[in-house]
């Protein structure tokens, strides 16, 4: 089994880096959400530090979902998906296998850009590590969660809209938390809660999405 | 691609089979068994419900009723076991476009807990021999056929299940497939096929089973 996730976590890293184009959208994406805000509101440096950390959770939501849907829809129209399905493996543990490398070509990205856009937003020293720390927890989550949706709607021809309409409100309560610890740590509190909350929520996902996930494809593939 | 030593009881069962698309009920109480060195090979016209009949084999489509049984266990409570014996190439060939055919069938190797195989042979064996290292998106549409059927002979399994696998190959292709098919057979192994061409096997007892006349 350790085999064949290996094996499909090298082939999907291996896809991306002939796709790179597709690695920097969503990556552009956050970046430019994230600096329309200092645009659009008042650049006053006391504002931007207040919010600063709830627009980068909020973009990187919106980020993540704009790649959720190269998970699987690529492997289900060539044909690939089938296979998976119906090889000997566990279909969880593939899935798994499936959403880290997903993780790792799109979550990690999101996160290594945070604290650029941290400076962009006034974020004080704190808070920013506090960002970090949320988002390091947070993507993987979003990642686990929204691959549930894909696998779901990976049938259907138009699934965008439909597709952030059943994830969004799952991310909800990352967000709260996500966004919660960076005004906590600039406000100098602690923020070992929202963060223990958060990868309360990644270890829920991680044992219960993988079978989600499995029993999803298998709908979406009748 | 040599089968195992057959166990007689081994063998695929339709029982009863119902299959619906959308409200359209393509066929009902379908039934046959398959044993070790046979083959089947299912005709009708398109919309019959071949691809239907085919994918429930596998399991991935569930039927509206009756089961499909392999050793006699219906293969949705062995699926380890019988997906292990399962080989299908479905009407799309399952193969990664931005990846060479080496790449693609290692994959397919690691999925079914192989150890990496001769597989330049196997490339050699289907008429790939100089594409190994040319990403799949460059071959023509029967080459990525061929990549495909190399599967087959990559990954050994008792029962392939094969949606029109002539599709887009060309008279030595053709040759080629259908002996290696005949060896399948000839050690023991099941095959399920649709063909819309005169399919010519030598060895093994060949069913045929003609879908949608009623319709």
């Amino acid at each position: 089994m350790w085999r064949a996730m290996v094996s499909v976590v090298k082939r999907d890293l291996l896809l991306a880096v002939r796709h790179r184009s597709e690695l920097v959208n969503p990556l552009l994406f956050f970046l430019i959400v994230v600096s329309l805000f200092p645009l659009s509101l008042e650049p006053d440096p006391r504002m931007l530090a207040t919010i600063g950390g709830g627009v980068i959770w909020v973009a990187a939501l919106l980020a993540g979902m704009l790649a959720l849907d190269a998970m699987f829809r690529p492997d289900f129209e060539d044909g690939t998906l089938e296979q998976l399905v119906l090889s000997p493996q566990p279909v969880a543990a593939l899935a798994l296998a499936k959403v880290f490398a997903h993780w790792l070509v799109s979550g990690l990205p999101l996160m290594l850009v945070a604290p650029l856009l941290g400076v962009l937003m006034n974020l004080p020293g704190e808070a920013m590590l506090a960002l970090l720390a949320t988002l390091a927890v947070g993507t993987p989550v979003i990642s686990l969660v929204g691959a549930i949706g894909v696998a779901l709607t990976v049938g259907l021809r138009r699934s965008g809209v439909l597709l952030s309409l059943l994830v969004l409100p799952l991310y909800i309560p990352v967000l709260i938390f996500g966004a919660a610890a960076a005004g906590d740590a600039a406000a100098g509190q602690s923020i070992t809660g929202p963060v223990l909350f958060i990868g309360a929520m990644l270890v829920l996902a991680l044992t219960l999405a993988p079978l989600a996930i499995s029993a999803a494809l298998r709908i979406s593939l009748e | 691609m040599t089968p195992g030593p057959e166990s007689p009881s081994c063998r695929l069962e339709a029982v009863d089979l119902t299959c619906e698309r959308g409200d359209r009920r393509l066929f009902a109480g379908l039934g046959f068994a398959l044993n070790p060195g046979e083959a089947l090979i299912v005709e009708g016209a398109n919309g019959a419900g071949k691809t239907t009949l085919l994918r429930t084999l596998c399991g991935l489509s569930r039927p509206v009723t009756g089961s499909v049984r392999w050793c006699g266990e219906d293969i949705h409570a062995v699926r380890p076991e019988f997906n292990a014996a399962l080989n299908y190439v479905g009407h799309q060939p399952g193969i990664k476009a931005d990846l060479t055919p080496l790449e693609n069938l290692r994959v397919d190797l690691a999925l079914h807990g192989l150890a990496r195989g001769d597989l330049v042979d196997i490339l050699d064996r289907v008429g790939l021999y100089g594409f190994e290292d040319v990403p799949c998106r460059t071959l023509s549409a029967g080459q990525r056929r061929r990549v495909a059927l190399a599967r087959l002979l990559a990954v050994p399994a008792r029962l392939w299940i094969l949606d029109e696998p002539f599709t887009a190959i060309d008279r030595d292709g053709v040759g080629m497939l259908c002996e290696a098919i005949d060896v399948h057979l000839a050690a023991g192994g099941l095959a399920v096929l649709t063909s819309h061409q005169a399919v010519e096997l030598a060895h093994g007892r060949v069913g045929r089973l003609t879908l949608g006349r009623a319709a």
